[in-house]
C-alpha cells in the first residue's frame, strides 16, 4: 500500500521520530551492522572499485541508448512467448495488472517485494478489484499485516522490533494456539514461513519486481534471500513482472557487473542467496512454472529525467547502501521522509517523481557528510544532485520565507565585502562583549531556531578575516 | 499515440534522438551481439582442484554443506546424509537422465519423480553448474529439472559434476549460449548461493526462510580419467 505522501511534512514528521522510543531502539540496528558487513565483503573483493567504474559506465551507456535496449527487449520477450505492457504513469500500470488479473480469473495474488509495487500503490488497487493480495517477502509481509509502508527499499520492517511483530501475528494469526512461544525471531520466522506456504500453493497470479532486465535475452533478474520470489513466481499460473523502464542491461555479461556490486552493497553478501533469471513462461515439456508470463514497463516520470541534471539517479540499482550510511537516516528511520523512498536516494529521486512542491525539502535533510556517494555502487554524485534540489526549491520560492529574506540579506552584505567586514566586526564585537560574562547564549533574538535546543557559543570579539589581516593574511 | 509509443518518444525528446541514428544503433547492436566482458575478479581463476577449493570455501562460508565423491558413490552419499540428519529415507528428483543412472537400490531410499507439491521433504537435482567465484550453483529448467524442487522441500541436494564448476558466471553464460543459442535461456536459470536466509527481522540473520533451510552440494569427481 502506498500512502499520502507526507513528504511536505519532513520536519515535524523527523521530530516525532526522535521522540519515538520504540523506532530509536529498532534504528540502532541500523546503525553498525550493514556497515561492518559490507566493509567485509569489498575487503575481499580487490576489483570492487573497477566494478563500480564498469557498473557505472554500463548504466550510462543503456540510459544513453534507452530506447533501443527497450526494444531490443521486449522483441526477445515476445519470441519467448511472454508479453510485454508499458505504462506511462502509476495508474495505467494499476489497471493493466488488475485487468490481467481480473482476466485469468484470480482470487488471490502473491507477491514477491517490488518497491515498484509500492510506488504504483498496486496492493489496494488489486484489493479494489475484489482479489486477495499477500505480500510474502518477510519483511513485506509483516507491514502488510501493519498496514505500513516499508521504512527501508531492501529491509522494510527495519523500523520494528520483534516484540512488535510478535503482537501483530497473535492479533492476526487467530487459529494458532494462544499459548504459544514467540519470543525469539526464529519462532516469528517458522510461523510466517507455515503461514505463507499455504498462501503460495494457492495464488492464481504471482506478481514479482526485477532488480534487472536483460535486453540481450529478454529475461526479468530477482534478487532475494528468501526463496519468496521464487515460488511467488514459479507456483501460479500467471507471473507478472513489474519494472521501471530504467532496470534494462543489454547483456548478461553486464549484468555480472552489476550483481558483483549489488550484494555486497546491500547486505555484504559476495551473492545473494537467490539470483534468478525468467524468460517468458514454461516451455513445452516443462513440468513446472507459469503458462503466462507478463512483462509491465513503467515510466512514471523517468523518461523525463533523461538529458537532465538528474539523470544519473536512474542509475540507481536500489541497493540501500546510501541510507545505510546516511546520518540522517539513522536517525529518523525511512518513514520520516513521507513517501516510499527514503534516505539520500529518496531525497534526490521523490521530487523527480511526485514533483518538487511535494518532495522539494527532503534534499534539506541532509549532512552533506558525502558517505552515501562514497557507498554508492554506481558512484551516484547524491550529494550534488540534493544541492541541485535545494537551488530549484529556492528559485521556485519553496522554501520558508524566513530562510529566503535571511539569505537575501547575507547576500546584500556579501557582495560588498567592505560593508560585510564592518558590519561583522561590529556584530562580533557586540555579542562579544554582550557573552563575555558566560561565553555563551541561552537565548539570541530571530536565532531561537537554534537556542531553542542547545546554546551559541559566544564570539571572542573579534572577526576571523581581521585575526588573519594581523597575522599577515595571505603571504 | 499508445502508452509505447508514447514512452519511446518522450525518452527520444528528453535524449535530443530520433531512434534512428546509425551511429546509436550499431552501438546496440554491437554490445548486445559481442557482449564484451567486464571487470572479471582474480579470486575465482584457479584451475583443477585449487577451483574446487575455492568453490568448497565460498559455498561453506553462506552455510551451505558439501561432500566430494566419485561417481559410483553419489547416491550412498544421499543415503548418508539424509541417515546423518536424522530425515526420512525419500526423495523427490527429476527425470534428469544423471539422476536416474545413480545407483539408488542398494541405498533404501525411496525415490520418485517430478515437480514438488509442497509435500516432499528431500530434492535431489543436478546443476548445470557451480560457480568457484561466490560458490554459487546454478541450475537451469527444463523437462527434467523442475523448478519446485529448487524451493519447496526443506533439504536441497544438489549433484555437480566437478568439470562443471566454472571460474565465474562470465564462463557459465558461454556454455548457456552452446546448449540454448545465443539470445536464448530455458525459463528460468536458478543461481542459488547457500540455503534460505531473512534478517528482516531485527537484523537477525536466520536460515530456512521461505525456500530450503538445508543446502547439500555433492560434487562428483572423474574419478577414472584423473
Amino acid at each position: 500500500m502506498v500512502a499520502h505522501p507526507t513528504t511536505t511534512h519532513f520536519k515535524d514528521n523527523a521530530h516525532r521520530a526522535m521522540l519515538d522510543a520504540q523506532l530509536q531502539k529498532a534504528l540502532a540496528n541500523t546503525r553498525t551492522g550493514f556497515i561492518e558487513k559490507r566493509v567485509l565483503a569489498v575487503s575481499k573483493l580487490p576489483e570492487f572499485d573497477a566494478l563500480r567504474d564498469s557498473a557505472r559506465d554500463i548504466k550510462d551507456h543503456t540510459l544513453a541508448h534507452l530506447d533501443l535496449y527497450l526494444e531490443a527487449f521486449e522483441t526477445k520477450v515476445t519470441e519467448a512467448g511472454g508479453h510485454v505492457h508499458w505504462a506511462r504513469d502509476a495508474e495505467e500500470a494499476r489497471r493493466i495488472i488488475v485487468d490481467l488479473c481480473k482476466q485469468y480469473d484470480a482470487d488471490s495474488v502473491t507477491k514477491g517485494k517490488s518497491m515498484i509495487s509500492e510506488e504504483i500503490g498496486l496492493n489496494s488497487a488489486i484489493e479494489a478489484a475484489g482479489i486477495k493480495a499477500v505480500e510474502t517477502d518477510l519483511g513485506e509481509y509483516i507491514i502488510q499485516l501493519r498496514h505500513e509502508t516499508p521504512s527501508h527499499i531492501i529491509a522494510p520492517a527495519i523500523h520494528l522490533n520483534k516484540e512488535q511483530v510478535e503482537q501483530d501475528f497473535r492479533r492476526v494469526h487467530t487459529e494458532l494456539p494462544k499459548d504459544r512461544d514467540l519470543s525469539q525471531p526464529t519462532q516469528l520466522l517458522t510461523e510466517a514461513r507455515a503461514i505463507l506456504r499455504e498462501k503460495f500453493l494457492a495464488a492464481d497470479v504471482g506478481i514479482t519486481g526485477a532488480n534487472f532486465l536483460v535486453a540481450e535475452t529478454g529475461t526479468s533478474i530477482i534478487v532475494t534471500n528468501e526463496g519468496n520470489g521464487d515460488l511467488t513466481q514459479t507456483l501460479p499460473d500467471t507471473h507478472i513482472v513489474i519494472a521501471s523502464i530504467e532496470k534494462i542491461v543489454p547483456t548478461l555479461e553486464d549484468v555480472s557487473q552489476l550483481l558483483r556490486v549489488l550484494a555486497p552493497s546491500a547486505t555484504g553478501q559476495d551473492m545473494s542467496v537467490y539470483t534468478t533469471f525468467s524468460t517468458g513462461p514454461r516451455r513445452a515439456g516443462d513440468p513446472d512454472g507459469p503458462t503466462n508470463y507478463h512483462v509491465v514497463l513503467l515510466d512514471n516520470g523517468r523518461s523525463n529525467m533523461l538529458g537532465g541534471e538528474f539523470e544519473e539517479m536512474l542509475r540507481c540499482i536500489r541497493c540501500g547502501a546510501c541510507m545505510n550510511h546516511c546520518p540522517v537516516y539513522h536517525s529518523v528511520g525511512g518513514h520520516a521522509y513521507g513517501w516510499v523512498y527514503p534516505g539520500p536516494m529518496g531525497s534526490v529521486l521523490t521530487p523527480s517523481l511526485i514533483g518538487v512542491e511535494k518532495g522539494g525539502n527532503l534534499p534539506n535533510a541532509s549532512t552533506f557528510c558525502g558517505r552515501c556517494e562514497e557507498a554508492c555502487p554506481v558512484r551516484i554524485p547524491l550529494p550534488k544532485m540534493m544541492r541541485h534540489w535545494r537551488e530549484r526549491e529556492f528559485e521556485r520560492h519553496l522554501s520558508p520565507s524566513v530562510a529566503r529574506y535571511g539569505l537575501s540579506a547575507w547576500a546584500f552584505f556579501a557582495k560588498r565585502p567592505k560593508l560585510y567586514q564592518f558590519a561583522t566586526g561590529v556584530a562580533m564585537r557586540l555579542l562579544g562583549w554582550a557573552g563575555s560574562s558566560r561565553g555563551r547564549f541561552a537565548s539570541l533574538p530571530m536565532a531561537s531556531g537554534w537556542t531553542k535546543f542547545r546554546d551559541m557559543p559566544a564570539p571572542q570579539g573579534r572577526t576571523f578575516q581581521s585575526q588573519w589581516r594581523d597575522r599577515g593574511g595571505a603571504r | 499515440m499508445s502508452a509505447r509509443d508514447d514512452i519511446l518518444a518522450n525518452i527520444r525528446r528528453s535524449r535530443g534522438v530520433t531512434g534512428n541514428e546509425a551511429p546509436r544503433r550499431f552501438a546496440v547492436t554491437e554490445r548486445l551481439s559481442g557482449a564484451p566482458e567486464g571487470v572479471v575478479p582474480a579470486r575465482g581463476q584457479v584451475e583443477g582442484a585449487a577451483r574446487i577449493a575455492m568453490f568448497r570455501t565460498q559455498a561453506e562460508a553462506v552455510s551451505a554443506t558439501m561432500a566430494i565423491v566419485g561417481a559410483a558413490t553419489v547416491a550412498d552419499e544421499i543415503g548418508r546424509y539424509l541417515r546423518s540428519h536424522d530425515l526420512p529415507m525419500s526423495v523427490r528428483r527429476g527425470d534428469d537422465p544423471r539422476l536416474a543412472s545413480l545407483d539408488w537400490s542398494q541405498t533404501g531410499i525411496d525415490v520418485s519423480c517430478g515437480p514438488s507439491d509442497g509435500a516432499d521433504l528431500n530434492a535431489v537435482s543436478h546443476a548445470f553448474a557451480g560457480i568457484a567465484e561466490t560458490g554459487t550453483l546454478v541450475l537451469v529448467s527444463g523437462a527434467d529439472n523442475p523448478t519446485t524442487l529448487n524451493f519447496l522441500p526443506d533439504n536441497h541436494i544438489v549433484i555437480l559434476a566437478a568439470e562443471d564448476i566454472d571460474p565465474d558466471m562470465e564462463s557459465v553464460w558461454r556454455r548457456l549460449r552452446t546448449r540454448y543459442g545465443k539470445g536464448v535461456l530455458p525459463r528460468t536459470v536458478n543461481m542459488i548461493t547457500g540455503p534460505s536466509r531473512s534478517a528482516d527481522i531485527e537484523q537477525t540473520l536466520l536460515l530456512g526462510a521461505h525456500g530450503p533451510r538445508r543446502l547439500h552440494i555433492v560434487i562428483v569427481e572423474n574419478r577414472d580419467a584423473a
